[in-house]
């Protein structure tokens, strides 16, 4: 049989990095193929130059047997490929039917195009109404939108990127089923992840990257997780330590009764939470994206304030009106998810990276900036937090996502704050360096500080938390001891229906 | 085939730097050929233009005693700019503070105390950040555009001298003319070379770009104004107050537009007219941008801002130009600056045929 795809010795150079390097790879029809590998090992470039964003320097492509060069996206897609991006681009004040007919040569009838959405959706088990206006869809319901417009080009190849990171267990499940469903009608399938467990599950064959070139090639159903993470990082996994959660320490963050509404017309809007995290112990609050997670962190860092005092309360300190700085001087460290651009500045060096949130330590006189005690302190983060990097003069946006934010958690917990507030923490950050972040917060947290972390990925929750609770639309679940729950009960209640929640009417916004 | 512009992965530090000497080379190119366009020998031209002004000593003061606004204006200016503050309206600022500085002088005009003109100063700074506050105010209250609100009060400020030295403030003496009267000497600020116009605003100027200098590379609060203009969520999440950013980028613009509108009626005019600035305070945004909002580069560029106003009094005069050749050069130089920082950000790709 002829390979669907082939690509012989691949090779993308960019001014300041090599991206791909010589890169050899083979889809057949019908096979679900995982390209594996941590973040910038280069697989997005690679499916760039599959899908004709970007081109090659060197090497060829085969599609079906014929050399092609796609010279641009609607190119690739008339091939017969199509793609699933990690971050949909997807108008959300239009309709299901109006974000599909915008992807089209031509424009159609939206009728018939309506139809023609319901039964792909209803023969791959996607439900979605194609009259809904997108920014009221979840966002695994997003996603199917994404994948209903793929479909309906009838692609013989389809790149999916990173595409469970938003789903809850339940979803994914649902995902491969159509998946599985699409490989065995003879379509071929690329499976971008970094998620060792799914590529096991559903994937007949695994490319393995690592600094752009290819490490090795597996069955992954032969393979343990233990090994495939050997091929991806070039050494075992660390396990984490953990070490005894202090019981009943002091309370160091109280939500009573957080609500606040959203500016944003398509935020959510924070109803009735109510949270304690105590010293020494780490609380995680999981949950789909979209559902109330950067409102929460909003309204707990300080960057938007709320109207009362009461429901934020830090410290014993009534704090609900305070601002950050105030907020920080209390003892509050804080994480954003966005780390260039809000955690620390792109085009300034790590050192003023450093003053941004740590000048109280000494690196300030009568105002004027301490530079020596500032460049002293960026050197002892980036020491003891590992950050590779061209020193403390180098600029923020030049470190790659996880040495950034190796650095911004070292900032913050080297502050030794009294309440740290995380949120994504290994987001986008390799598996060595997401193992590293994790057991620096276990240490702080056995060292007494009280850490409450904002995630979407359930596994690192149930790697550090000793508590859990849930966002859905909004409200939070009450909390659990992570020992006595596990991933199907946290699955459940990520689609707003825990004990005693009033979402069993439908509305909460997972798919 | 058509061009494209492509953002540039890593921009390069050194043509940051250069763009504004690369301006500066393309305006004088581009001042050649405007000469020979208008029947004049260009190197004739240029001559009288760039080189005739600086022939002698007196010459080299007149260039000083004219950059002395736009280095003050323009340090002033920087420290908003840096911020994302755009403050257009130091015309206006520094018509307040000459109205302000001149009143004083006017108020005391039978004093001869010494502590006069350090008055005028520090009214002249008042009246300028005064008339700033007014769109910092309604920034920060209302979210109203600070670039629409200080720009629409440049004309007000017009209107306001107007009416002072056509009304209440005119010379009883003055022949009917629309100024007051000529300032008694404790209000004239002390001239620094005799024989030359030049005077004391000149060490202020240089004290406030120092003072510049400190505020906006050494000092805490100079960090938090940087960190807003650069990235407005980090100087949130930091903690750092946006109204306190706003205040502090107005009212450092207009108390500098204010004291260097002060040194102008108290120097080079000894009086009050309607006719008090000559643009200093929409040429002084130039000066910022080709200085690099940068204590150092803003020295040189107002020393060349200068050099224009000079090279057009001379050509109006030996070459029988329009007066208007000043903001000609004025212009091409903003245009090729800009126009260079276009392409060290970006980069031209000439690609075939449609794309996507």
């Amino acid at each position: 049989m002829k390979p669907r795809l082939e690509l012989r010795g691949i090779r993308k150079v960019y001014p300041a990095v090599v991206a791909n390097d010589g890169i050899d790879l083979t889809v057949m029809p019908g096979e679900i193929h995982a390209v594996l590998g941590e973040n910038g090992a280069g697989k997005s470039t690679l499916m760039k130059i599959i899908y004709g964003v970007t081109r090659q320097t060197e090497g060829e492509m085969f599609w079906e047997g014929e050399p092609v060069t796609p010279a641009n996206p609607a190119h690739a897609r008339t091939l017969g490929i199509g793609m699933v991006f990690q971050h949909f681009s997807l108008f959300e004040t239009l309709t299901v039917v109006e974000n599909v007919a915008l992807a089209l040569p031509e424009a159609p009838d939206l009728e018939a195009l309506s139809r023609q959405i319901f039964e792909v959706s209803e023969r791959y088990g996607l439900p979605v109404d194609p009259r809904r206006l997108v920014h009221a869809l979840s966002v695994g319901e997003r996603q199917r939108v994404e994948i209903i417009r793929c479909l309906l080009q009838s692609p013989k190849l389809l790149i999916m990127d990173e595409p469970t990171s938003v789903l809850t267990p339940q979803a994914v499940r649902k995902l491969f089923e159509t998946l599985r469903k699409l490989a065995a009608e003879g379509c071929s399938i690329l499976y971008i992840s970094h998620k060792l467990d799914e590529i096991q599950e559903l994937c007949h064959t695994a490319t393995v990257l690592r600094a752009g070139k290819v490490t090795g090639t597996c069955k992954p159903a032969e393979e343990t997780p233990k090994s495939m993470a050997r091929l991806m990082i070039g050494k075992d996994l660390p396990v984490p330590q953990h070490g005894v959660a202090a019981e009943d320490g002091e309370v160091r963050l109280k939500l009573a009764g957080l609500s606040h509404a959203s500016d944003d017309p398509f935020g959510t809007d924070l109803k009735d939470i109510h949270l304690e995290v105590r010293s020494g112990e780490i609380v995680g609050i999981a949950g789909v994206s979209g559902n109330g997670q950067q409102e929460l962190m909003y309204a707990v860092s300080g960057e938007e304030p709320l109207a009362e005092k009461f429901p934020v309360q830090i410290l014993a300190a009534q704090a609900g009106r305070m601002r950050p700085g105030r907020r920080r001087k209390l003892g509050m460290g804080f994480v954003p998810e966005e780390r260039l651009g809000r955690g620390a500045v792109p085009r300034m060096s790590l050192a003023d990276n450093a003053l941004l949130t740590a000048h109280r330590r000494g690196m300030l006189k009568h105002g004027l900036i301490d530079f020596k005690a500032v460049a002293a302190f960026a050197r002892e983060c980036i020491a003891k937090y590992n950050v590779k990097c061209g020193g403390p003069e180098a600029q923020a946006k030049s470190l790659s996502g996880g040495n950034l934010q190796k650095y911004i958690m070292g900032r913050e917990i080297l502050q030794q704050p009294k309440l740290l507030v995380v949120a994504q923490p290994t987001w986008g950050v390799d598996v060595g360096a997401a193992a590293f972040i994790r057991q620096a917060l276990i240490d702080l947290r056995t060292s007494g500080t009280a850490i409450l972390v904002i995630s979407e990925e359930l596994d690192e929750l149930f790697e550090i938390c000793d508590r859990i609770a849930v966002i859905a639309n909004g409200r939070l679940s009450p909390t659990k001891r992570t020992a006595e729950t596990n991933v199907e009960e946290i699955g459940v209640w990520m689609s707003g229906m825990w004990p005693g929640s009033e979402s069993e009417t439908g509305e909460s916004r997972v798919a | 085939m058509w061009p494209r512009l492509e953002a540039r992965a890593e921009p390069s530090n050194a043509m940051r730097y250069a763009s504004p000497l690369l301006a500066v080379a393309l305006t004088l190119l581009g001042g050649l050929v405007i000469f020979a366009a208008l029947g004049k020998n260009p190197i004739e031209g240029f001559r009288v233009f760039f080189l005739s002004p600086l022939k002698d000593a007196y010459g080299w003061a007149e260039l000083l005693l004219k950059a002395t606004p736009l280095m003050l204006i323009a340090v002033g200016l920087a420290v908003g700019f840096r911020a994302n503050v755009w403050n257009i309206g130091a015309e206006g600022q520094f018509i307040v503070g000459a109205i302000a500085g001149g009143g004083v002088a006017l108020y005391f005009s039978g004093s001869t105390s010494p502590l006069l003109l350090p008055m005028m100063v520090v009214a002249g700074a008042i009246g300028g950040a005064l008339w700033a506050s007014v769109p910092a105010l309604l920034r920060t209250k209302f979210n109203a555009n600070e670039i629409l609100v200080s720009l629409m009060l440049v004309y007000i400020a017009q209107l306001l001298v107007s009416w002072l030295v056509h009304g209440p403030w005119k010379d009883p003496e003055g022949f009917n003319f629309p100024q007051t009267k000529m300032f008694a000497d404790s209000a004239i600020l002390p001239i620094l070379v005799e024989g030359t116009r030049l005077n004391a605003a000149f060490l202020i100027a240089l004290g406030a770009l120092l003072a510049g200098y400190v505020f906006m590379h050494r000092s805490f609060m100079g960090f938090q104004m940087q960190v807003a203009g650069q990235a407005e969520a980090a100087a949130r999440y930091a903690g750092f107050s946006a109204q306190r950013t706003i205040w502090t980028g107005l009212l450092a613009g207009g108390a500098m537009a204010g004291i260097a509108g002060m040194g102008e009626v108290s120097g080079p005019m000894g009086q009050l007219t309607e006719h008090v600035s000559n643009n200093y305070g929409f040429a002084a945004i130039i000066v910022a941008f080709v200085g690099r909002l940068n204590p150092i580069g803003i020295f040189f560029a107002s020393l060349l801002m200068a050099l224009l106003y000079l090279g057009g009094e001379q050509a109006q005069q030996y070459l029988s130009l329009p007066s208007s050749i000043s903001k000609v050069f004025q212009g091409m130089l903003l245009f090729f600056l800009l126009g260079a920082d276009v392409f060290v950000n970006y980069r031209l790709r000439w690609s075939g045929g449609k794309n996507r």
